[in-house]
């Protein structure tokens, strides 16, 4: 007999409950002192608690989480997102621990999870990344012709830099020399060093990940490709399946490195590789590879009637997986948008606004999901992160899976806290995401006009 | 007495003046964590910080007065 343990709370430790639940594993659910009315608790068939409120003493306290487990004789752990889920020693201790960790091998999270041996990995299994150098010598010949190789524009950075700050756009040849000199005066008054690398610019970015599966033994399928670009703080805000406007060739090279990265470290469960989309050329580059289930899972579901959270655990607990989930049995219908509800004020620079639900209205109908792990009289505590929910909706095409979002954000109801719902709604309803104009500039590209809309929806 | 609350509920993460420092509108008091982000306190009102009426790592709730001013 199988047991679970869900090492994690909110919305994803219900969503994995309900898949274990449906393949019939008993469950173990554990919480902090502030989450033990909390949902997750109540759907599991037992719980223990781990610690106090915060975090570090209580979700990511490993020794807490292993002796809940061995209390209750858990035979397997999922992680979800957050807390431990890419903590390659917390997978290894399981392992030690005889515990079957529901993710990748603790190799291929640490490999992944450093970006130099991610880059080496992604490039010896074929998949592009961003063109660009090292720290650049002094000598100008060198540094002309890997310029030349790279292309222009290109970007100057200073090797110590970071957030914008030392970076320079260079658009032709003739202005290198200069502008690599004026980066590294730059660098070293505001750094104190003055190196400086090369980079590929581009111009209108968009961000694409491509879902994998891999069965751990070099075999691995994928389940297409969602657009993530929509983002504030780096924290998502909007994802859809599949993303719009790619071509055909673009989609299916994407996708088979995608497969060949998680076919060559022999990757084992779900997985997503995330690209830098250049929307203007149609090239696509390595950014990272999440060695977990991500948020935004419910979109790639929804077009794939495939259950990625059934299809982790039926793989963990050793079913044969791979003999269903066969690449040309994976297919694509219609079209699914996400939007993140957020307990936090759009009117206040985006400040949380934790608090506590008073009422709850969730939205229904065809095509609608909600993924959340509040109920009426939840406390949303400052403790962890601000997001409640996750609102998907599917339908034939993306015109109207973004009506059906916006529809159901509408028939949704949260008394008690302020959160972004009415701002969700006016980026949703922004004539440039209605036509599939996506960057990771977009917020702040239209925030005025976002404001704007909202006012108006608001009146 | 003049007192700055706290804007929102959140934890104590750093005590930025100390008592005798003198404060004017919208400088930064202190800062808070709330849902893993920081959150910087501004004042709304000026004088000389006369009491610190929280630690750093208490958890706070929204308009828990946190300095009080003279």
């Amino acid at each position: 007999m199988h047991k679970l343990l869900v090492a994690n709370r909110g919305e994803i430790a219900c969503r994995i409950l309900s898949s274990a639940r449906s393949i019939g594993l008993a469950t173990v659910a554990v919480y902090s002192d502030t989450d033990a009315e909390a949902p997750h608790v109540a759907l599991a068939d037992e719980a223990r608690r781990v610690g106090p409120a915060r975090a570090q003493q209580s979700y990511l306290d490993q020794d807490a989480i292993l002796a809940a487990a061995r209390d209750t004789g858990a035979t397997l752990i999922h992680p979800g997102y957050g807390f431990l889920a890419e903590n390659a020693g917390f997978a290894a201790r399981c392992g030690r621990e005889g515990l079957v960790f529901v993710g990748p091998r603790p190799e291929t999270i640490a490999a992944m999870g450093d970006k130099e041996q991610a880059r080496a990995l992604a490039r010896a299994a074929g998949v592009p990344v961003l063109p660009g150098t090292d720290k650049l010598p002094p000598d100008e010949a060198t540094v002309a012709a890997a310029a030349a190789s790279i292309g222009f524009p290109l970007l100057i950075k200073a090797a110590a830099g970071g957030g914008g700050i030392g970076m320079r756009l260079v658009e032709t040849p003739e202005a290198l020399a200069a502008g690599i000199a004026a980066t590294r005066g730059l660098a070293e008054r505001a750094f104190g060093s003055g190196a400086v690398y090369l980079e590929r610019y581009v111009r209108r970015a968009r961000h694409v990940e491509v879902q994998v599966f891999g069965f751990g033994d070099g075999r691995a399928v994928h389940l297409f490709d969602r657009d993530c670009s929509l983002q504030r703080r780096h924290q998502k805000v909007i994802e859809e399946a599949l993303a719009p406007g790619l071509g055909e060739t673009t989609r299916a090279a994407m996708a088979q490195v995608s497969v060949d990265l998680a076919g060559s470290c022999a990757y084992d469960g779900a997985g997503t590789i995330e690209f830098l989309y250049d929307d203007d050329t149609g090239g696509f580059f390595f950014l990272e590879m999440n060695t977990r289930i991500q948020v935004e899972h419910g979109t790639t579901e929804l077009v794939t009637g495939v259950d990625l959270v059934a299809a982790q655990l039926r793989h963990a607990i050793g079913e044969d997986v791979a003999a269903e989930l066969t690449q040309d049995q994976i297919r694509h219908d219609g079209h699914a948008v996400e939007a993140r509800v957020y307990a936090e004020d759009p009117a206040r620079r985006f400040m949380p606004s934790p608090g506590t639900i008073t009422g709850l209205v969730l939205p229904h109908g065809p095509g609608v999901r909600v993924d959340t792990g509040c109920r009426a009289g939840s406390v949303v505590t400052p403790f962890y992160d601000p997001m409640i929910m996750k609102v998907m909706a599917h339908a034939a095409s993306r015109d109207e899976a973004i009506d059906r979002l916006i529809g159901a954000l509408g028939d949704l109801r949260i008394d008690g806290l302020t959160t972004n719902v009415g701002w969700l709604r006016a980026v949703l309803d922004h004539p440039a995401f209605r036509a599939g104009r996506l960057s990771t500039d977009f917020l702040t590209a239209h925030q005025a006009e976002i404001e704007q809309q909202q006012a108006r929806q608001a009146a | 007495m003049k007192k700055i609350a706290s804007p929102m509920a959140g934890t104590v993460w750093k005590i930025v003046k100390a008592p005798g420092d003198a404060v004017d509108y919208g400088d930064t008091v202190m800062i808070l964590e709330s849902m893993k982000m920081e959150i910087a306190v501004e004042a709304d009102n000026r004088g000389t910080v006369a009491k610190i009426l929280v630690e750093e790592g208490e958890v706070v709730d929204q308009d828990t007065p946190l300095i009080e001013l003279s």
